[in-house]
């Protein structure tokens, strides 16, 4: 038992990274340009495709992330030079369907450029099997892959928390979030920040798409549920903070891991078999949903409101 | 921007088009192509979901991502009746209004408490809570979703025909579309348009603007349970795919297609859509890159839609 | 005398640490005009939104009528006979003048439900009839027809008003009523208020003091968050701290 929950908690803890990746540039987005991005979620399909299509091409997982993430960010600008700029004046309803267009044309795209199937993408061959790491003197097994990524998850994600927090891009990243106008007036070039910052946000999409590659199957559609889930991340931690797309991220990693893996059996342990069986998947599904109305109930601004 | 107000023509214009629909079945079983009569059915169908999203969207100015939670919910609704034996559709279309209306009360309550990106994150999260919720139920079908054994009847008349279906849409439309037309010029359509304006100026009135919006995203959310369940008895299946939430995409297209805040914007955007699509996928089977283009083009160059040409503002 | 109409206890309120309004007592006698002055970024705008609701305290209390109003919203306090006009015009530039005065008569309680679904605003005589009185009351009646976007600003700034008044307040609250027109429509703005504060209470923030001193029964001062001086016109104007912080920059 104690291993099974150590085992779900790692697990949580790396898809909190990951969600961390994708949330954090989205979260900026939203809050620097007051613009909502359904195509975040495309990007990281795109990544992901990038990145297996190159390991395959390079016969090497490492070349294949790094001509992927490469990819990916020249998309981003592309992107933002031609569409995202136009569409930071207007409202929400067009950027809701220009981004909702971006995510068809993606999908098939896609769909013709590769195929129906899913893309296969395999781990780096030292990294394929299990490690052993110790435990109150017991021996636990973990698979080394994943541990790669949870390291690659909080290196990133050190380096994000103080390239936002302690550097002077970060503070006018800051200022953008809480203030726009206040940031055009100190002289700052805003219209290149945002194109500095979506493109990094590009970026680190394909980089979680490109490192979940070997766990999840790269197919279409892939970018879709796992947007909602940073919407989810970004409406708990506040939107333009990335304190709060950290802390959210690792809310909603481990407790919806976590959830899916104890719940059913927790239920099981108190409620009558029929119950339980019914209950436990439908409410372990549902579990950061129900969260995230309770956090708005009483905070509806998000957990660390970037605009006072 | 102004109060709605219908151009002159409108009503004229609506008249003879009603006619048309009502004989369109006989034209099309003349023709020979009785299998048309499913598709407009469909076209009816879709024309009131979108239509019931261009009353929150349009009217009340709310963009809310989640309206395919409560479109889902009208079809599951009736799927579930059917299985528990109420097959009267007369009683089980009134019973998916209620419990879509209720859902969306629910999800509006919570999620027209914030503004902005942030509401329309929200209602897309809580239309994906409402999903999994769906399929994780193994007694409503899971994945597979709920079919339908058979059509209902209505007041004891079987729907099996399809020219009896279309017609039970066809008079759903005309009677929503009735109601919408007198709400939008009576206090309360008016009040919800005035907010879509300023918000703030109307609560410096005394509205309390809150129970507007809730009302105006609940109505909505009937209307669209309503459509839900005519869809169910069409394709005889509440299927999950209409909870996603690229349905609520789809929908919300159509409605910006159409012209939003426009009347009939929700009718003829799903008229455009569906036939496009009924068109295209027959020559292009990667249609859906041209309809992105197309949106792309209509956000770009046209942001007032195609119905624009359908009601004008006043003044 | 009577009890206050409005009385305002200890508000205070704070932005990213600097105080806006730091402990306010203000009382307000029913039938008077009350002028709140004071130097630009005083706090004055922070102190009407407080009182209208637009904006919670962070400590303190606002009583109106004789009921604590403090955590009632906005909407409420207008059902409860406060009305405000706003410092930069804020009406429905795209309907006419009568559409926008007939809005703020059927938000009033007394005008029936709005939940009203079914029949046409249009055929509601009584709404438009009324609507039109107050539009004649600030003297807009031949500009009923016109979108209130093609107004002028002055007749936008009256328009205002007609709102405000036509929500039957005990007290209204007007921020810069003069704000941003020329000396004609001023003096115009001046008569029309003059007349209004025979019917009711009047809370006037302004900057125009010609206006100040032949409107207000009694002045308050605010500066820096803080409420310095309350008094008759003839004791401002002579009293030596108002004079230091404020009007010796102007008079």
């Amino acid at each position: 038992m104690t291993q099974l929950i150590l085992e779900q908690a790692l697990n949580g803890l790396q898809f909190g990274l990951m969600l961390f990746l994708l949330a954090a540039g989205l979260t900026l987005v939203f809050g620097i340009m007051d613009c909502i991005n359904l195509a975040h979620g495309s990007l990281y399909m795109v990544g992901a495709y990038f990145v297996a299509a190159a390991a395959q091409a390079a016969d090497s997982f490492w070349i294949g992330l790094g001509v992927g993430v490469a990819g990916a960010a020249v998309l981003g600008l592309l992107l933002e030079l031609t569409l995202f700029r136009q569409l930071y004046r207007r409202d929400h309803l067009s950027q809701v369907l220009a981004t909702f267009a971006l995510i068809l044309i993606a999908n098939e795209a896609v769909r013709v450029i590769w195929g129906p199937a899913p893309l296969l993408l395999n781990p780096p061959e030292a990294l394929a099997g299990p490690v052993e790491l110790p435990l109150f003197g017991e021996t636990f097994f973990y698979p080394a892959y994943r541990l790669l990524i949870i390291g690659v998850g909080l290196a990133v994600a050190g380096l994000l928390y103080l390239l936002v927090a302690k550097s002077r891009v970060g503070m006018w990243v800051r200022a953008g979030a809480s203030n726009r106008e206040m940031t055009e007036a100190l002289g700052i070039n805003v219209r290149w920040l945002f194109t500095a910052v979506f493109v990094f946000g590009a970026a680190l999409c394909a980089l979680a798409g490109g490192l979940l590659g070997p766990l999840l199957a790269v197919q279409v559609g892939m970018g879709e549920s796992v947007l909602i889930l940073a919407f989810v991340v970004i409406i708990i931690g506040g939107i333009g903070s990335i304190r709060g797309a950290l802390v959210g991220s690792l809310i909603v990693g481990t407790v919806d891991t976590l959830g899916r893996a104890l719940l059913p059996t927790l239920l099981r342990a108190t409620l009558p078999g029929d119950a339980a069986a019914t209950l436990g998947p439908a409410l372990a599904s549902i579990l950061i949903y129900l969260l995230m109305a309770g956090i708005l109930f009483f905070k509806p601004q998000g957990l660390f409101p970037a605009r006072a | 921007m102004a109060f709605y107000r219908p151009t002159r023509w409108q009503r004229s214009l609506t008249i003879v088009l009603l006619t048309l629909l009502l004989g369109l079945p006989m034209l099309l079983n003349s023709l020979e192509q009785g299998f048309y009569i499913g598709f407009a059915t469909r076209v009816l169908i879709f024309s009131l979901a979108a239509t019931s999203l261009n009353l929150v969207l349009g009217f009340g100015g709310m963009v809310s991502l989640g309206h395919a939670a409560f479109f889902g919910a009208g079809a599951y609704i009736a799927a579930i009746c059917q299985q528990a034996g109420l097959s009267e559709a007369l009683l089980a279309l009134p019973l998916a209004m209620l419990g879509a209306g209720l859902l969306a009360l629910l999800i509006g309550a919570i999620s027209l408490r914030t503004r902005g990106v942030y509401f329309i994150m929200i209602t897309l999260a809580f239309a994906q809570m409402v999903y999994y919720l769906f399929i994780s139920a193994r007694a409503w079908g899971g994945d597979d979703g709920l079919p339908l054994s058979e059509r209902m009847r209505f007041a004891g008349f079987s729907l099996v025909d399809d020219a009896a279906l279309y017609y039970l849409a066809l008079g759903a439309l005309a009677v929503v579309m009735l109601l919408l037309g007198r709400l939008t010029e009576a206090r309360f359509g008016r009040s919800i348009q005035a907010i879509r304006e300023n918000e703030t100026r109307m609560e410096a009135l005394g509205y309390p603007v809150f129970t507007y919006r809730l009302v105006c995203f609940a109505l909505g959310g009937a209307v669209a349970g309503l459509a839900g369940a005519l869809l169910a008895n069409l394709t005889g299946l509440a299927s999950p795919a209409l909870l996603q939430w690229t349905q609520s995409g789809t929908l919300l297209v159509m409605v910006i297609i159409g012209g939003v805040g426009y009347l009939y914007g929700g009718v003829v955007g799903a008229v455009v859509l569906l036939l496009l699509e009924e068109v295209l996928l027959g020559y292009f089977a990667h249609w859906h890159i041209v309809l992105g283009l197309l949106l792309l083009a209509i956000v770009l160059f046209a942001p007032k839609g195609v119905a624009a040409l359908f009601g004008r503002p006043r003044g | 005398m009577a009890e206050a109409l409005l009385e305002v206890r200890q508000l205070s309120r704070c932005f990213a640490a600097v105080d806006a309004l730091k402990d306010v007592d203000f009382s307000l006698d029913a039938g008077e005009v009350h002028a709140l002055i004071g130097p630009n970024g005083a706090g004055k705008t922070t102190f009407i939104h407080h009182v209208s609701g637009a904006l919670q305290p962070d400590s303190g209390s606002v009583h109106f009528a004789g009921r604590d109003v403090t955590r009632l919203a906005m909407h409420q306090r207008v059902a409860a006979g406060m009305a405000r006009s706003y410092q930069i015009t804020n009406v429905f530039r795209g309907l006419t003048a009568l559409d926008n005065v007939a809005l703020a008569v059927q938000g009033r309680s007394d005008a029936g439900s709005s939940f009203r679904f079914w029949r046409p605003v249009r055929s509601e005589r009584r709404l438009f009839d009324e609507a039109q009185d107050f539009l004649e009351q600030v003297g807009l009646a031949d500009k009923a027809a016109i979108v209130a976007g093609q107004l002028s600003h002055g007749e936008q700034r009256a328009l205002e008003l007609a709102m405000a008044l036509a929500t039957k307040p005990q007290l209204l609250l007007l921020d810069e009523p003069m704000a941003g027109t020329g000396p004609e429509e001023s003096a115009r703005m001046v008569e029309l208020i003059e007349h209004l504060a025979r019917h009711v209470t009047i809370l006037l923030v302004e900057h125009d003091m010609d206006a100040v001193f032949r409107l207000a029964d009694r002045i308050s001062v605010l500066v820096n968050g803080q409420l310095i001086c309350t008094g008759t016109p003839e004791a401002v104007r002579n009293d030596t701290g108002v004079r230091r912080a404020y009007l010796g920059d102007h008079l």
